[in-house]
């Protein structure tokens, strides 16, 4: 039995389509990633997904459970973290703890192990009010409280938005630690660099899925050659390479710059290409110019389907 | 917007209206033993006005408590023996007004008006029949001799407070879950919605109690307010109106979306009328037609009256029979619509 | 010359030090990244540059004026994007644009060419008169950015201007940064993107209230032998002690 099966979820809110008939399955176990930036529909397929919505066409179960049928168990066994750190914030870290797992039916003690590790690291601040808590800290409080009553399945709602990189790594961390324990955890991000902690990704875009796979397979089917420029100036070099004729993109891409080619056309000119594209930054007056082939990141991949679609 | 626009208008209509604190059609007994010439007179010269409509004729002076128990009547004009010999052969006649004290604006609007009729009946006498006399009418209170403000004002405070405390703070509650994203999470659990209702219902419930009982102690020991009824009636009919408050609550909650417009519907939509319908500050008997059929709808009218009743006139459970069914339907059909409108999706 | 200068600046809450005494200095047409985990004090820091909060201690200039006793004038010589982007959603989008012109005093017979210019250049024209509340995230934030320079300021400050949206639109907002500079405006900038911080002429880094690193990113990864801005800053933030 599949732990997430969805058939054709279609959703509308007055003019716009939110989803756009999407279909897809997720295993137990596994870590399911719904990457994409704001807007894309990531909330609203959550929301049908926990029995909070109810989807205008289409169908979906949770272990074997319909969304809109068996709405009632589902709410027994999944454990949910929406977009705002929704906890109580007048109550105590603590607090909010017991709190959830008394909702749940549960004690903390009972499925303590689990939360442990999270714990651990908010529990010397744990008489402080949530509402006090820095980002990463509420981030980890409420985390706890999907998980303290060992949830079937874990829906997490863009968990790491707004929070600074070494957090958001130490949240992953955490999650790669709860595959151990069997969850089925589907989270959504809009940082594309998160994507490849997931097992499999589904990039999505204007309440449709581009594509649905694991990020190895999803970066290895990058279509074009994909190469990082590097030069002195790189403001200077963006220009002149948006300028160049016979690139299928030119992106800024941090400390180096992302320029894709038509792969046919690359591979017939052979190393000349590269040539040819050296003298024509170094008459440009570039120095320090490096320009080396490398393999697509997941970012590479999205904006590669998001431009084409 | 809507509010915004229609408040100040509805503001104006029960102002203007509803504090009318002129008298019109009131009602009245009369006990009179003598049954002659000069009290027909007088009694017609009330009757006949616009602003007194005779409704009982009493025989008997024990039956005059009576009447006020039931409440309908404004005042009772009671003539003494003989009048009109009275009148003639010692140039003085004795008539007695007694008027219900629990509320003394009204009693004392009633019996302003009724005195300037009754002076005027007396010119009138004196014109025709060329003998000096003067009529004497004596005032009586019933309830409230004193004419204590308080014991009007404390019933009303009560009312208004529980209802505060209750809709108001109920409905934001609930309100703010909702805003801040909680109420999301809490439904995604195996946690029933009834369940989330009550026990946001309890802590209001209970704040509500601690205020009944010390509204009570203050003002029996403060203001002197007696409780001269029994107090389980007095608690009965409070919890009564504490569970149609929270009702009421609950309701406004499941129509809006955060915790400003439940702010905004209990204080003005349920505040204002309370404040000007219930009796509190102005007596509903003086209001035009329209706005006394707005105050039947009021919870806190009927609360208020039963807790006069009980408080000040002392009446035990029969009497306030009436008010006690009328919470009691509030309440059920308040608690079932919420309960059906309760969403427990986010749509 | 120095657009921005920070002096010892520190700002108490109570016995609960925000900020704890920086100092540093930013150029006129520099793009200036501020970076620092959630909670280390860069929001605290920002504000009281935009003159919106007094400095316990300490003073600084922004566009020549002192933010601690001329906030006033602070204020009205900066462009500020704040994360939620703060447009009005029931008004078009060249009522937005003429509205926050009219707020930081462009005169009037300005506004309308230079909406029409700056339209043309983000190729919005097509949009002029649709509602901002219909505008995909990406539009708002350009236009938001738009709205916050139209005035010409000296310093711009940008509150995690990308947040949540899509890379292709990312990238393009980042040029309409470099244009910003280019024309001489300089801009202040705090992200959780670490390869926004590449983009960056400078760098700082705060942990706990202090400025930890403060260089080019290149001279930065070079200091501490690193990759690239990720791993800079993983290093520095993980020494933090609040979070």
């Amino acid at each position: 039995m599949k732990a997430i099966s969805v058939q054709n979820i279609s959703k509308n809110y007055a003019k716009v389509a939110a989803l756009k008939g999407l279909s897809f399955e997720v295993e137990k176990g596994e870590i399911f990633g719904v990457i994409g930036p704001d807007g894309a529909g990531k909330t609203t397929l959550f929301r049908i997904l926990t029995t909070l919505l109810l989807a205008n066409s289409g169908k979906a179960s949770l272990e074997g459970l319909d969304v809109v049928k068996d709405y009632k168990k589902i709410r027994q066994m999944v454990g949910y973290m929406p977009g705002r750190f929704s906890l109580y914030q007048d109550l105590t870290v603590e607090e909010n703890l017991k709190i959830f797992a008394t909702v749940f039916n549960t004690t903390i003690q009972e499925n303590y192990h689990l939360i442990k590790d999270i714990y651990q690291q908010i529990e010397p601040f744990k008489k402080r009010r949530a509402g006090a808590l820095s980002g990463g800290m509420k981030q980890k409080l409420a985390l706890s409280c999907a998980l303290i009553h060992k949830p079937n399945i874990l829906f997490l709602d863009e968990p790491t938005t707004g929070v600074d990189p070494v957090s958001r790594k130490e949240f992953w961390d955490m999650l790669a630690k709860l595959k151990e324990e069997g969850i089925t955890i589907v989270v959504s991000t809009p940082y594309m660099d998160e994507a490849s902690l997931c097992d499999r990704i589904a990039l999505m875009q204007g309440g449709e899925f581009l594509r649905i796979d694991t990020p190895e397979n999803i970066m290895n089917s990058y279509k074009n050659i994909l190469l990082s420029v590097k030069a002195d100036q790189m403001s200077q070099l963006l220009k002149d390479l948006k300028a160049y004729q016979g690139l299928e993109s030119c992106f800024a891409f941090g400390d180096s710059h992302h320029i894709s080619v038509d792969k046919s056309s690359y591979l017939e000119e052979g190393d000349d290409w590269k040539i040819k594209l050296l003298k024509y930054l170094e008459y440009k007056r570039h120095r320090h110019i490096l320009i080396e082939e490398i393999s697509a990141t997941v970012e590479d991949c999205f904006m590669e389907l998001s431009e084409g679609s | 917007m809507i509010i915004l626009l229609v408040l100040p208008i509805m503001m104006i209509i029960l102002f203007g209206f509803g504090i009318n604190t002129e008298v019109k059609n009131s009602k009245f007994a009369i006990y009179d033993p003598s049954n002659d010439v000069a009290t027909q007179g007088i009694i017609n010269k009330l009757n006949t006005s616009e602003y007194f409509t005779i409704a009982e004729t009493v025989n008997n002076p024990s039956e005059i408590e009576q009447i006020f128990r039931e409440g309908d009547v404004g005042f009772v004009l009671v003539f003494s023996e003989n009048f009109y010999q009275n009148m003639l052969h010692t140039g003085e006649a004795q008539i007695q007004m007694i008027t219900d004290g629990t509320d003394p604006n009204t009693a004392n609007t009633l019996v302003n008006y009724a005195m300037a009729l009754i002076g005027e009946y007396q010119r009138e006498l004196m014109q025709i029949s060329h003998i000096p006399f003067q009529i004497q009418p004596e005032v009586k209170l019933l309830y409230n001799p004193g004419m204590k403000g308080a014991y009007n004002t404390v019933p009303g405070v009560m009312g208004m407070v529980l209802m505060l405390i209750c809709a108001m703070m109920t409905s934001v509650s609930i309100a703010r879950e909702k805003e801040l994203g909680t109420m999301e999470v809490l439904l995604v659990s195996p946690m029933k919605p009834f369940i989330i209702i009550i026990s946001k219902m309890i802590p209001y419930f209970a704040i509500s109690l601690i205020n009944l009982a010390s509204l009570l102690l203050l003002a029996v020991y403060v203001l002197h307010v007696p409780v001269n009824g029994s107090l389980v009636t007095l608690g009965l009919v409070s919890l009564l109106f504490i569970f149609v408050s929270l009702a009421l609550g609950l309701m406004i909650s499941t129509i809006v979306e955060t915790q400003l417009v439940a702010l905004l519907i209990s204080g003005m939509v349920l505040m204002l009328p309370v404040i000007l319908l219930s009796g509190l500050m102005f007596p509903i008997e003086t209001m035009p037609l329209a706005l006394q059929a707005l105050a039947q709808v009021l919870p806190a009218k009927w609360f208020i009256e039963a807790l006069r009743s009980v408080m000040i006139k002392g009446l035990g459970f029969s009497s306030i029979m009436k008010e006690v069914i009328v919470l009691s339907v509030m309440a059920f059909v308040l608690i079932a619509a919420s309960f059906k409108r309760f969403k427990n999706r986010l749509e | 010359m120095k657009v921005i200068t920070a002096n010892n600046i520190t700002k108490r809450f109570g016995s609960f030090t925000a900020v704890d005494n920086i100092s540093f200095e930013v150029e006129k047409g520099e793009i200036f990244g501020f970076l620092g985990a959630n909670g280390a004090g860069k929001t605290t820091a920002m504000r009281m540059l935009c003159g919106l909060s007094k400095p316990s201690s300490g003073s600084g200039t922004v566009a020549g004026f002192d933010i601690s006793k001329q906030s006033e004038q602070v204020k009205a010589n900066i462009g500020y994007m704040s994360q939620k982007f703060a447009l009005y959603d029931d008004l078009k989008v060249w009522e937005n644009l003429k509205l926050f012109a009219g707020i930081y005093g462009v005169p009037a017979k300005e506004i309308g060419p230079k909406t029409d210019r700056l339209l043309a250049n983000l190729g919005f024209e097509s949009e002029r008169n649709t509602l901002v509340a219909s505008l995909p995230l990406g539009w708002k934030q350009k236009l938001s950015f738009s709205a916050a320079i139209f005035h010409n300021p000296q310093v711009v400050f940008l509150d995690e201007p990308t947040g949540g949206v899509d890379p292709v639109t990312r990238r393009q907002f980042w040029e309409l940064i470099y244009e910003a500079a280019d024309n001489g405006i300089t801009i202040f900038v705090t992200t959780h993107y670490m390869d926004e911080a590449e983009y960056c002429n400078r760098v700082s880094i705060m942990v706990d209230g202090r400025i930890e690193a403060l260089d080019s990113p290149k001279n930065l990864k070079q200091q501490m032998g690193a990759q690239n801005m990720d791993e800079v800053f993983h290093q520095l933030a993980r020494k933090a002690k609040r979070n």
